[in-house]
C-alpha cells in the first residue's frame, strides 16, 4: 500500500489546485450581467432549446462506446499473459491465439455488419 | 543483430544504486514524497507555459514568422501573461446548464491528467540529503495500467464538460472527443503489449531498466509507430483534433466555458501532451538512459545526469507534436475512425501474434534461420494466395461492370431517362456520380 502514498499526495496536490481553480475563477473575474450572454452560444442566432438533460445524439457514439469496452476487456487480457509470457511458453501462445480468434470473429461480425462505418 | 535480440534478455545483474526496480519504491520519508510530489506540480505546470511558448514560436519559425517576441526575454513570459489574464475575465455559466456537472468538469479533466505524471520515472537512484531514493515519485505493479486508466478518467471531464452545457456544439464536440479518445485508446493500449512482453513487467523503472541494451522503439519499431499515431489521438491534437474542429463545431466541448474553467482544459490538454511524450520516452525511446554514443561515456547514466537525457527526449517528442501541427491538415472524422478501428487494432493485434510466435520459437530454442524461413514460405503463400484471389475477383468485378455499363447504354437509346435533352429542357443525369467518393472512377465520370 505504501507504493499508492505517494499518488495519494500528488491527488491531494491536484485536488486542491483544481479547488482553487474553481473558486478563483468565480471571484476573480467581473460580473456583468447581460442576457444575451448567459444564452449557449450559436454563432450569434437564437439558440436552439436543449431539452433538460442534454438532446439527442447519434446512436453511433454509443455503439462505439460498447465497442471500446469488449476491446478493451481484450487489452485487460493480454497484459497479465504478456508479463508472464516468458514462463509460459508455447501453451501460452496457443492459449491467447484462440482467444484473440474468438475476439476476432466478433470483430469482424461487427466490421461485416458496418459497425466500423462513419459515413 | 535484431534476431538475437528477440531472445529473452539475459539476467544481468544490476548494480546496486543503479537502475531502481520495484523494490526501490515505498521506502521515502515523509518529506521526501511531499517535495516529489509538489517538484512534479511544479514541473507540470512550468512545462505547460513553456509548451505554449515553444508550441507558438517553433510553429511561427516553420511559417516564416517571430512569433511571440515582446513580452519578456524571447517572448518567455507571454504564457504567464496570457495565464494571468484569464482568471481576469467574467466567469460565464450560460443559463440551461447542469450547474454542478458544469463547474466540476473542468477539475474532472485536470486531476487525472496530473495524477498520470505520477509514475515517470525522471532518473536511477540518487542521493537526496544522504537517502537513496528514486527520482520518480510512484511505481507500481501496474504502473502503465494506472496511466491508462487515468486518461480514461479523463475523458468524463470531456464528455460530462459537453453534455453540460446544454449546448449543440459542446454536445458534439465531447461526444467526438470520447468517441475518439476510447477508440484510440485500444490501439495504445495494445501498442503496449510487446513492450510488456519483452520487459516482463507493467513497472516503468522496471521496461526502462530492459531497455539497458537497445531501445525498444528499434526492437518493436511497429508498435513504436502505432504508439505514436495513437498518442496524437489520445491527446486531441492536429490532425486528430476533431473535437476542437473550429471550422464545424467552434470550440467543441469547451465552447461554453470561460475564465479559469477553460484554463483548466486547456492546462488539462497541455499535460497530458507532457504525460504521453514521457510515456512514449519512457516505453519506448529508453527512459532517462543516455542515448547510444554518449552511453558509452562512464558514468552518463549515473547521478544526476540522466535528468538531462529524459528532458531531451521528451523535448524532441513534444518538438514532434508541434511538427505534426505545422505540417498537416486536420482529418476527417470518419477516416480517423476508420484509421483507428479499422487499421491500427488489427494492425496492433496482428503484430503481437508476430512478436510473441517469435519470442516462443526463439525460447524453444529454434533457430531464426529456421523461424525466418518458415515466415517467408507463409508470407510467400499469402502474396500468391492474394494474387490469385485479386485476379480471379478483379476479372468478375470489370465483367460486372462491363455488363452494367452496356445495359445502361442500352437503356439510354430506348427511353428518354438518360437524354440530356430530353423534351427540349437540359435534364441533368440524375445519379451523377460523386467525384470524391473512392467508387468514383475516370470510367463512371466520363459515363455521366
Amino acid at each position: 500500500m505504501n507504493l499508492y502514498v505517494p499518488i495519494a499526495v500528488l491527488a491531494l496536490i491536484a485536488f486542491g489546485f483544481a479547488m482553487f481553480s474553481l473558486v478563483a475563477s468565480t471571484l476573480a473575474g467581473p460580473k456583468r450581467f447581460n442576457r444575451a450572454k448567459s444564452e449557449a452560444y450559436e454563432c450569434g442566432i437564437e439558440p436552439t432549446p436543449q431539452p433538460v438533460g442534454g438532446g439527442r445524439f447519434p446512436v453511433k457514439y454509443y455503439l462505439t462506446a460498447m465497442l471500446f469496452i469488449v476491446f478493451d476487456i481484450e487489452i485487460i487480457f493480454l497484459y497479465p499473459w504478456a508479463v508472464t509470457f516468458d514462463a509460459l511458453g508455447i501453451f501460452g501462445l496457443v492459449e491467447m491465439v484462440l482467444f484473440i480468434v474468438a475476439v476476432l470473429v466478433a470483430y469482424l461480425y461487427v466490421w461485416r455488419r458496418g459497425g466500423l462505418e462513419w459515413e | 543483430m535484431t534476431t538475437s535480440l528477440l531472445a529473452a534478455p539475459p539476467a544481468t545483474p544490476l548494480a546496486a544504486g543503479e537502475a531502481p526496480t520495484l523494490e526501490a519504491f515505498g521506502l521515502d520519508p515523509w518529506w521526501l514524497i511531499l517535495a516529489k510530489a509538489v517538484l512534479i506540480f511544479v514541473f507540470l505546470m512550468l512545462m505547460v507555459l513553456f509548451e505554449i511558448w515553444f508550441e507558438r514560436r517553433f510553429m511561427a519559425r516553420m511559417q516564416n514568422r517571430l512569433g511571440p517576441n515582446r513580452v519578456g526575454p524571447l517572448g518567455l513570459l507571454q504564457p504567464i501573461a496570457d495565464g494571468l489574464k484569464l482568471p481576469l475575465k467574467e466567469d460565464l455559466v450560460p443559463r440551461g446548464v447542469d450547474r454542478p456537472v458544469f463547474i466540476l468538469a473542468p477539475a474532472l479533466a485536470t486531476m487525472p491528467a496530473f495524477l498520470a505524471f505520477a509514475i515517470i520515472p525522471f532518473g536511477p537512484t540518487v542521493s537526496v540529503f544522504g537517502h537513496q531514493t528514486p527520482l520518480q515519485l510512484a511505481d507500481l505493479p501496474v504502473a502503465v495500467l494506472f496511466v491508462l486508466a487515468m486518461s480514461s478518467l479523463g475523458v468524463y471531464g470531456i464528455v460530462l464538460g459537453g453534455w453540460a452545457s446544454a449546448s449543440p456544439y459542446s454536445l458534439l464536440g465531447g461526444l467526438r472527443s470520447s468517441a475518439q479518445v476510447i477508440s484510440y485508446e485500444i490501439g495504445m493500449g495494445l501498442s503496449f503489449v510487446a513492450v510488456f512482453l519483452f520487459a516482463g513487467s507493467l513497472s516503468t523503472s522496471e521496461i526502462v531498466a530492459s531497455q539497458e541494451r537497445i531501445w525498444y522503439a528499434v526492437v518493436l519499431f511497429p508498435s513504436f509507430v502505432i504508439y505514436a499515431i495513437t498518442m496524437v489521438g489520445e491527446v486531441n491534437r492536429i490532425p486528430f483534433d476533431l473535437p476542437e474542429g473550429e471550422g464545424e463545431l467552434v470550440g467543441g466541448f469547451h465552447t461554453e466555458y470561460s475564465s479559469l474553467k477553460f484554463g483548466m482544459f486547456m492546462l488539462a490538454e497541455y499535460v497530458n501532451m507532457t504525460t504521453v511524450s514521457a510515456l512514449a520516452v519512457t516505453l519506448f525511446l529508453g527512459g532517462w538512459r543516455a542515448p547510444w554514443p554518449i552511453s558509452l561515456v562512464d558514468g552518463a547514466n549515473a547521478g544526476w545526469w540522466p535528468v538531462l537525457w529524459f528532458m531531451i527526449k521528451l523535448l524532441l517528442t513534444i518538438s514532434f507534436f508541434i511538427w505534426l501541427r505545422a505540417t498537416l491538415p486536420r482529418v476527417r472524422y470518419d477516416q480517423l475512425m476508420k484509421l483507428g478501428w479499422k487499421v491500427l487494432i488489427p494492425g496492433a493485434l496482428a503484430w503481437i501474434m508476430v512478436v510473441a510466435t517469435i519470442r516462443v520459437l526463439r525460447n524453444e530454442g529454434i533457430s531464426t534461420q529456421q523461424v525466418f524461413f518458415a515466415v517467408a514460405i507463409v508470407l510467400g503463400i499469402y502474396i500468391v494466395a492474394s494474387y490469385l484471389w485479386d485476379a480471379v475477383r478483379g476479372n468478375r468485378r470489370d465483367a460486372e461492370e462491363q455488363e452494367a455499363t452496356a445495359a445502361e447504354r442500352a437503356g439510354a437509346g430506348d427511353s428518354t431517362g438518360g437524354d440530356p435533352m430530353a423534351g427540349g429542357y437540359p435534364v441533368p443525369p440524375l445519379d451523377a456520380p460523386h467525384y470524391h467518393g473512392r467508387n468514383s472512377t475516370s470510367k463512371e465520370v466520363n459515363r455521366a
